[in-house]
């Protein structure tokens, strides 16, 4: 369970966001602009809140009035950007292998296989970043994330930097990735199409507020 | 014009020796101080930089002669040394290599400054949520992605070191097979009738070093530019 309750201020507005998620995908949605990347930023340790509590499965991460703050590398949150950031001077195998590096863990091939397949990624190991296609960098920073084992995966509009077609053609990764990786996610989006096919649970984000917390039927126009 | 004399070669051996010793010793340093005034935000920040920057701007004689008080036999720091942990600066090869690395400090630090500052902090993040504590994270991301400033550092440091005369000789003197450089090799050999000749072999094998060198790093430069670009 992901458990926030936190106030920061950014800029002109004050985020406030207080929701506890049991979902196997939590839909942030909202404008740009809304806090939405604030928001997962916090959760994933990049950006600490002004004042408040961020919990997963009952491990405080964050808790300002104890001073807790757990950094980035100890949570064990993974994180697909926008952008991909795929590290440039590895190829995909090392990209891939780089969070079971960090983290310590042992070599698991099946685990590779497994998420090598289910992105259709095997045939991409000995390239650089720079020759892959906008879609085959996203899913090369999806599988990143997975094999690093991670308890929680943020996902920040993954599809934002792809065409409409590219889109339709990674949409049925992330699915399956909902429906067989066994890893909770929060998905942030500013379409509520996306959010609609992907989300269990939506939280509503209007210029720092929660505006509606609840199923899909919360998504404007369903 | 004739052969390469030992004499002469004496003093070649040395200044490279001189000078990749210099490089060697001063680039973790470099790499260090570059990053602090890169990415930290710190008090006397500014004053740091401008100490780093100093041999730049002074002459190369005050530098030498600040050396020589400091650590000559008789200096605070020099006689310290060499009563406690035996180390001798003053007349040895080994303060042409100081004295030498410390007029090209500068030159290292700027360029791998300028690449440390090059380099995406979204990548760094990205390691860290794959769990990268942060030492790892300046092994495994910042200091590859700065590669190519470090050797064009590196390589530039080298340069200096290998030219270094002002600092050099004010702090060591001129002694032949101990400290005794091309540079005040070349000085010396102008200054003796029929020295021509010798001094321009010396020139020359100047000009070729420095070639080499430079040749070396643009070479260096465009296969770490290419890693950077993730071709």
């Amino acid at each position: 369970m992901l458990r926030v309750d936190i106030k920061k201020q950014l800029g002109e507005f004050m985020l406030e966001a207080a929701f506890a998620s049991e979902g196997r995908v939590t839909g942030l949605f909202g404008a740009s602009g809304a806090g939405k990347t604030s928001l997962i930023n916090m959760i994933a340790g990049l950006l600490r809140p002004d004042r408040g509590v961020i919990a997963l499965d009952g491990e405080i991460l964050d808790d300002t009035a104890n001073g807790v703050h757990v950094p980035p590398h100890r949570r064990r949150i993974g994180y697909v950007f926008q952008d991909a950031r795929l590290f440039p001077h590895m190829n995909v195998a090392q990209n891939l292998d780089y969070g079971r590096r960090m983290n310590g863990l042992a070599d698991d091939a099946a685990q590779q296989k497994r998420v090598t397949d289910l992105l259709d990624i095997g045939h991409l190991l000995d390239r650089r970043p720079g020759k892959l296609s906008g879609g085959e960098r996203q899913r090369v920073a999806l599988g990143r994330a997975l094999l690093s084992k991670p308890r929680l995966l943020l996902l920040d509009e993954p599809l934002g930097s792809l065409d409409e077609g590219r889109k339709v053609e990674i949409l049925p990764y992330l699915v399956r990735l909902r429906d067989e990786a066994n890893v909770p996610m929060v998905y942030v989006s500013h379409d509520a199409g996306e959010m609609r096919q992907l989300a269990t649970q939506v939280v509503m984000l209007k210029r720092g507020r929660v505006m509606a917390f609840g199923g899909i039927e919360v998504l404007p126009g369903g | 014009m004739s052969e390469i004399t030992s004499a002469e070669w004496t003093a070649i051996l040395l200044s490279l020796r001189v000078a990749m010793i210099a490089t060697l010793v001063a680039t973790p340093f470099g790499i260090a101080l570059a990053f602090l005034l890169a990415r930290r935000d710190f008090w006397g920040k500014s004053i740091l930089d401008a100490m780093v920057h100093l041999p730049l701007v002074l002459p190369p004689v005050v530098t030498g002669y600040l050396l020589l008080l400091a650590l000559g036999r008789r200096g605070f720091v020099g006689a310290w040394l060499a009563e406690n942990l035996g180390i001798v600066f003053a007349f040895r090869w080994t303060g042409a290599a100081l004295a030498c690395g410390v007029m090209s400090f500068p030159l290292l630090v700027r360029p791998i400054r300028l690449s440390i500052e090059a380099v995406d902090r979204r990548l760094e993040q990205a390691a860290s949520t794959l769990g990268a504590a942060p030492w790892r994270v300046f092994a495994t991301v910042t200091l590859p992605l700065a590669l190519p400033g470090i050797l064009a550092g590196m390589v530039l440091g080298f340069a200096k070191a290998i030219g270094e005369f002002g600092a050099t000789i004010t702090f060591v003197a001129n002694i032949p097979g101990e400290t005794q450089t091309i540079s005040s090799a070349i000085y010396s050999l102008i200054q003796t009738p029929d020295g021509d000749a010798a001094a321009m072999r010396l020139v020359l094998v100047s000009i070729v070093i420095a070639t080499v060198a430079l040749i070396a790093s643009e070479w260096f430069a465009r296969r770490a530019t290419q890693r950077l670009h993730g071709n």
